[in-house]
C-alpha cells in the first residue's frame, strides 16, 4: 500500500535520509525503531509531503505521491499525528476535530457517526468539546491529535512518538487505541522510543541507523531474540 | 481647560476615523496573520476600491451597488495578485514579499494615474443631512460610514467564528503545516484570505471616498496608518488591530485639539515607537499566538 523506495531527504543542508526503503501493507502496523536523530520523523514527514525528498520515490496505492502537497496526501487517506501533537491551540476541541471533518463528500449522518465513534473512544474529548485545545493536558492533547487524524477516515496513520512524555496510564491507553485501529483495518506506521510498546503493537519493525534501514524483521522475531535490538538501540 | 464640547466632537471624529481605519487594518492583519506577508500594496487596494466605487456611483447612482462592485472587483484582483506574485514566494525570506508588495504598490499607483488621471474623484455622500452637534453641523454620513465599517468587521468576525471556512482560516493561521496535513487546501485558503482582505480594503475606499476624495496617491497614507495600527495592536491579532485603530484615531483627534491636525499625526508615530520599545508584541495582546 505505502512504498518508500530509496528515499533521500535533506533538512536544510544536512543529509537526513540516505536512501530509505519501507513498505507498509494494508491494515498492517509497522514500527520504525532507532535512536534519536536517525531520521524516523523525517521519514514520516517525507510521506506527508512536509519534507520534499531529493531522490527516490514514495507511492501510495500504486500512485506516485513523492513531493505531493500535504493536503492532497491527506485526501488520499494518509493521516499524520506529529511528535509535538500540534493541536490548534486556539481552536476548541470540536473545531480541532472539524478540521478533518469538513471535507467534501462527508454527509451529515457520516459526520455524526464519526464524532460519536471518537467520543466513545475518548469520552474526555466530548466533555471538553467546547474548551480550547491549548487548555488540555498533554495526554488529552495526544488523544485529540489521534482523534483528529481519525476524522479523516484514513487508510493509514503515521504516528510519531505518541507516548512521549505521557504518564504510564496514558501510555496503556495509547496502546489500546493502536490495537483498536489495527482491528478496524487501519494501517499504522509507528515511530516510537518505547521499544516494548512498539514490538508489542506491531506486525513488523524496521530498525534505522543514520538515515538507512539496517534491519527488518517480524516483531515476534525481535521479541524472541532481543540481541538485534541491543545491537542497534543499546537497550 | 479644554471645553467639553470640543472633546466630545473629537471623540466622535476619532471613533469615525478609527472604524474606517480598523476596516483597512483588519484586512492587513488577517493577511499578515495567515501568510506572514506585510502587504505594502494594501493602501493601494483601498485607492483602487475608491476609484471603482466612484465610477460605479457615477454610472449607476447607487452607493450600495458601488460598495458591492468595488469589493467584488478588488477581491478578484487580490486573488489574482496573490496567485501570481505572492504564492510563489510563500516560505521564502519575508523581505522578498515586502519588496514584491512594494513593487505592486508602485505599479498600482502608476496604473491609477494612467487609467483614472491625476484629478481627484468624489462620491457624493449617500446619506444626506446633518445633525446639530454644539456649534457644528455634523454630517450623518460620517456616523453612517462608521456603522457600515463596524458592520463589515462584525460580518468578518461571524464568518471567522462560525462555519467551515472560518475554521480553515483560523487553523491555517495557527499552524499552516498541520492544517495542510489535515487536508485543508492551504494555498487556496491563503488566496481566499488575501481576497477577503482586498475586499475589505476596497470597501474602506468606497466608505472613505465621500469623506475626502479618491486620488491615486492616497494609498501610501492608508498603508502607513494601517501598518502602525497593526503593529500597535499586535501583528496578526484581529481584535487588537480594531482596538488599536480606534485608540490611535482617538489619540490623533485629541492631539489636534492642542496642535494642528498635520502635527497630530506625530502622536501615532510616538505610539508606534513606544509600542516597539516596550510591548513589541502589541498593546492589545492577551493570548500568546
Amino acid at each position: 500500500m505505502l512504498h518508500l523506495s530509496e528515499v533521500h531527504a535533506y533538512y536544510g543542508k544536512s543529509h537526513i535520509l540516505h536512501g530509505i526503503s519501507v513498505v507498509v501493507k494494508p491494515g498492517e502496523v509497522v514500527g520504525l525503531l532507532g535512536r534519536n536523530g536517525v531520521g524516523k520523523s523525517t521519514t514520516l514527514k517525507s510521506v506527508m509531503g512536509l519534507v520534499r525528498p531529493s531522490q527516490g520515490r514514495i507511492t501510495f496505492e500504486d500512485r506516485d505521491i513523492t513531493g505531493l502537497a500535504p493536503h492532497r496526501v491527506a485526501h488520499l487517506g494518509i493521516a499524520y499525528v506529529p511528535e509535538d501533537r500540534r493541536i490548534f491551540r486556539l481552536l476548541s476541541v470540536l473545531e480541532n476535530l472539524r478540521t478533518g471533518l469538513d471535507r467534501p463528500g462527508v454527509t451529515e449522518a457520516r459526520r455524526a457517526a464519526l464524532l460519536d465513534k471518537v467520543y466513545a473512544s475518548f469520552p474526555v474529548l466530548e466533555e471538553r468539546r467546547n474548551q480550547l485545545g491549548g487548555t488540555l493536558s498533554g495526554g488529552e492533547q495526544q488523544m485529540l491529535a489521534i482523534a483528529r487524524a481519525m476524522m479523516l477516515e484514513p487508510k493509514i496513520i503515521l504516528l510519531d512518538e505518541p507516548t512521549e512524555g505521557l504518564m504510564p496510564r496514558m501510555v496503556s491507553q495509547i496502546r489500546d487505541i493502536i490495537e483498536r485501529l489495527h482491528q478496524e483495518g487501519v494501517a499504522i506506521l509507528l515511530v516510537e522510543q518505547n521499544v516494548g510498546l512498539t514490538l508489542g503493537a506491531s506486525n513488523r519493525c524496521y530498525i534505522m541507523e543514520k538515515g538507512l534501514v539496517r534491519h527488518h524483521a517480524p516483531s515476534a522475531e525481535l521479541r524472541a531474540d532481543p540481541s538485534v535490538i541491543h545491537q542497534y538501540l543499546g537497550v | 481647560m479644554l471645553p467639553f464640547d470640543q472633546i466630545l466632537i473629537q471623540t466622535i471624529n476619532g471613533l469615525v476615523n478609527g472604524m474606517v481605519l480598523a476596516l483597512v487594518a483588519s484586512g492587513l492583519t488577517l493577511i499578515f496573520g495567515i501568510m506572514d506577508v506585510v502587504n505594502f500594496a494594501h493602501g493601494d487596494l483601498v485607492m483602487l476600491g475608491g476609484f471603482v466605487g466612484a465610477i460605479t456611483v457615477a454610472s449607476t447612482g447607487s452607493f450600495a451597488i458601488a460598495l458591492l462592485v468595488a469589493a467584488l472587483t478588488i477581491a478578484s484582483f487580490g486573488a489574482l495578485l496573490q496567485v501570481t506574485t505572492l504564492r510563489p514566494l510563500i516560505g521564502r525570506d519575508p523581505l522578498t514579499t515586502i519588496l514584491a508588495t512594494f513593487g505592486v504598490s508602485l505599479v498600482l499607483q502608476k496604473y491609477a494615474l494612467w487609467q483614472f488621471g491625476p484629478s481627484a474623484r468624489v462620491i457624493p455622500q449617500p446619506i444626506p443631512g446633518q445633525f446639530d452637534l454644539f456649534y457644528l453641523q455634523y454630517p450623518w454620513y460620517r456616523v453612517g460610514a462608521a456603522v457600515m465599517a463596524a458592520a463589515i468587521i462584525g460580518a468578518l468576525y461571524v464568518f471567522l467564528k462560525y462555519g467551515k471556512y472560518g475554521i480553515w482560516i483560523r487553523a491555517t493561521t495557527q499552524d499552516r503545516v498541520m492544517a495542510g496535513a489535515m487536508g485543508i487546501p492551504v494555498p487556496w485558503v491563503h488566496t481566499g484570505v488575501f481576497a477577503i482582505g482586498a475586499a475589505m480594503a476596497a470597501a474602506s475606499g468606497v466608505l472613505f471616498a465621500p469623506l475626502a476624495a479618491v486620488t491615486q496617491t492616497m494609498g501610501s497614507d492608508f498603508t502607513l496608518r494601517a501598518f502602525i495600527v497593526v503593529v500597535v495592536g499586535g501583528m496578526g491579532n484581529l481584535g487588537g488591530s480594531i482596538l488599536a485603530a480606534i485608540f490611535i484615531s482617538l489619540l490623533e483627534a485629541y492631539a489636534s485639539l492642542v496642535v494642528s491636525p498635520a502635527q497630530a499625526v506625530i502622536v501615532s508615530f510616538v505610539a508606534l515607537i513606544l509600542t516597539l520599545l516596550f510591548r513589541p508584541t502589541g498593546l492589545f495582546v492577551s493570548t500568546p499566538r
